[in-house]
């Protein structure tokens, strides 16, 4: 069984701007969050069946809940994150802390290489993609390619919108992705159309995407996604996969959907 | 110029990062080199690679840096050249940096500094206060020198592409029989008048070198050569003694190596004429004084001697005599050729292996230069001997120099 990490959001808020989603006037409602949060979950356990890990809410780190940053995991072996804004390098310690405690060797990057976990790092079986340039610093990715002897492809993302990866990019079980070209350059454009099959490239159209279309969670032929993706859960269905649409409108007033709300723990 | 040296590591091949590197230094109107590739053997495999960006000012190499850095370009920390002390006279550390003929610099006290001279397969002395450097043989290392050793420290530059779009700007030095010739030496004439141009009007030490062998003599291009040279087109003459030999013996017995130059057929005892002619020099004392007195009236070497051309002739083993001049001693007509070299703008290798692949071997990469042979053997082998600027031509010596000296205006 898949195993997620999670965090409640009880002390969620929007407290600083560090990305273009933020607005520190478009407070978030924190009952509402709650009640999307456990409706996120009840979907990941009941309908899904992956089985979740939560770690506990820390005060005054309001973006704790978006456990995708907490670092990445493979092979027993875990590299927490190294934020770049000040505000979430707060954070850091506690994800540490809560790799150390599970038993996961924690190998540590140096504190200026910029890394954004498991928001910036995703992949196939035989081939992982770093999103770089917005949050992550590229450097990361051949440190992280001499721990864990694996390719790392880094992407160049243009668009502060999707600062992360995991808003844009969302490789699927089946060897699909699922992905919205206009994040990328040119350069890491013709990356991804020159390593996965044109047929096997599920393109989320503008204004899915900017709904967080991609930030989904696929566990077997599962996709746990927000709502309003008509056409994206459209797509999902023609290739067998079965959608799962989620109400999260709370946390993309932070800039986050589905799977910043999680981290792959196996 | 302004310089900086970058690396980039990780899978930067098939994710397109180096091809984004190099085309922003490009796109910005920068120039870059790989000064060291390392590929990963498998795609899973990581790569290096070490990128020298050159720009014409300051300001273009912060705005490439700042291009370039976030797709991992990373600035190389920069360090002094290390230096080793030569133990004993001729001998150098056992490090020592072998030199290439591209203009080079090196870190003294955190200062890049030019290394004076430029050729191949030399080592570098150091002065520190002043700090200065030049390139030297290792026959002329004393002991105690300050030699730079390792790799650290010193920076090489790749040659720019000559303003003028002849066929020395494509710097192609790809051998073959097969491709036409004539805009070769079209372009080589125009390089030849250019040059002696510009030293009436300026006064200034612009020299074109001619290297040769004997067959110039045996094959019929001594009277384009002696024009050329007569005319003011060539000002340095590196031989060995058996052009020199065949050139006066044509004029003292109108044969070359015993062939009647005019009938082509071999006379009575003609192969001791060039033994008799390097005689008879040897008995007047010098080349200068059997021109001067009207034993020599004509040829190369009578040319040279009325056009105060610099003449270097080198000897070798196999050689008969040998006349008055040559220098027997390699490394002593090494640094004779090497001193000739300053302000030499075009080199011309004719006909000769020995003689060519030696002033090749001298030549800074800055200096155009043509090889021409029957032999394709003698390009490649200039070539594969790292002078790489060499426009190779497949021809015999005779035809190039005639129709070099008709291009001129030789009427002949």
């Amino acid at each position: 069984m898949s195993r997620l990490l999670v965090c409640p959001p009880d002390h969620f808020g929007i407290e600083y701007e560090i990305n273009p989603w933020m607005r520190m006037t478009n407070a978030s409602d924190t009952k509402r969050s709650q009640v999307q949060w456990q409706g996120l979950i009840r979907t990941l356990e009941k309908e899904v069946g992956v089985q979740l890990k939560r770690m506990e809410a820390i005060p005054g780190l309001p973006d704790l809940v978006f456990t995708a940053n907490a670092g990445i995991i493979a092979e027993g072996k875990a590299i927490p994150s190294r934020f770049r804004h000040p505000e979430r390098q707060r954070e850091e310690e506690y994800f540490e802390q809560w790799f150390e405690s599970h038993g996961y060797q924690v190998i540590k990057l140096e504190p200026t290489l910029f890394f954004e976990g498991a928001g910036d790092l995703l992949g196939f079986s035989d081939v992982w993609f770093g999103g770089y340039r917005q949050r992550s610093d590229i450097r990361a990715y051949s440190r992280i390619t001499e721990i864990f002897q694996k390719v790392i492809l880094p992407l160049e993302l243009v668009d502060n919108k999707f600062y992360h990866l995991d808003t844009c990019f969302c490789p699927l079980s089946g060897g699909e992705l699922l992905y919205y070209p206009g994040a990328f350059d040119s350069y890491a454009q013709t990356v991804i159309e020159s390593r996965i099959d044109k047929h096997r490239c599920l393109t989320v159209p503008p204004h899915e995407a900017e709904r967080f279309a991609c930030n989904a969670v696929c566990v077997n032929h599962h996709v746990v996604l927000p709502s309003g993706c008509p056409e994206t859960m459209g797509l999902l269905e023609a290739r067998g996969y079965k959608p799962h649409p989620v109400e999260l409108d709370e946390f993309m007033k932070a800039g986050g959907s589905a799977k910043c709300l999680t981290l792959a723990l196996d | 110029m302004e310089t900086e040296t970058v690396t980039l590591q990780g899978h930067i091949i098939d994710s397109l990062i180096l091809a984004k590197v190099l085309d922003s230094i490009v796109m910005l109107g920068g120039q870059f080199d790989l000064t060291d590739v390392n590929i990963g053997a498998s795609r899973e495999d990581s790569s290096f690679v070490k990128i020298q960006i050159n720009t014409p000012t300051r300001e273009l190499l912060e705005e490439i840096l700042e291009a370039i850095q976030p797709h991992g370009a990373t600035v190389e920390v920069e360090a002094d050249c290390v230096l080793g002390v030569a133990p004993a006279e001729g001998v150098l550390p056992d490090s020592f940096y072998a030199t290439t003929h591209l203009p080079t610099q090196v870190r003294i006290h955190g200062q890049w500094v030019d290394v004076k001279g430029s050729e191949m397969d030399l080592a570098i002395r150091v002065q520190k206060d002043p700090p200065s450097a030049r390139m030297i043989p290792m026959a002329d290392v004393k002991k105690g020198d300050l030699i730079a050793t390792e790799r650290d420290g010193v920076r090489v530059f790749p040659l720019e592409r000559p303003k003028e779009r002849d066929v020395f700007g494509f710097m192609d030095a790809q051998v073959s029989s097969e491709r036409p010739y004539r805009h070769v030496i079209g372009d080589v004439a125009r390089r030849m008048k250019n040059i002696k141009e510009i030293r009436q009007s300026d006064k200034c030490n612009k020299k074109v070198l001619l290297a040769g062998g004997p067959a110039i003599v045996h094959a019929g291009g001594r009277e384009a050569l002696a024009w050329l040279i007569e005319s003011g087109f060539i000002h340095v003459l590196f031989c060995g003694n058996a052009l020199a030999a065949h050139d006066m013996e044509a004029s003292l017995f109108g044969t070359s190596l015993g062939y009647n130059l005019g009938i082509g057929r071999v006379v009575s005892h003609g192969h001791e004429h060039h033994l008799r002619t390097i005689n008879r020099i040897r008995a007047v004392g010098s080349i200068q004084r059997a021109v001067e007195s009207g034993l020599v009236k004509d040829g190369i070497m009578a040319a040279c001697i009325r056009h105060e051309v610099h003449v270097v002739m080198a000897g070798t083993i196999r050689d008969d005599g040998p006349l008055p001049g040559v220098i027997s001693d390699s490394i002593e007509a090494q640094a004779a050729m090497r001193a000739a070299l300053p302000g030499v703008e075009l080199a011309l290798l004719v006909a000769s292996t020995l003689h060519a692949v030696a002033t090749g071997n001298l030549l800074p990469a800055t200096v155009p230069t043509v090889c021409v042979d029957i032999n394709p053997a003698v390009p490649t082998k200039l070539s594969d001997r790292g002078s790489f600027q060499a426009a190779g031509l497949v021809m015999d010596s005779s035809s190039f120099l005639r129709e070099l000296a008709h291009e001129l205006g030789w009427k002949g």
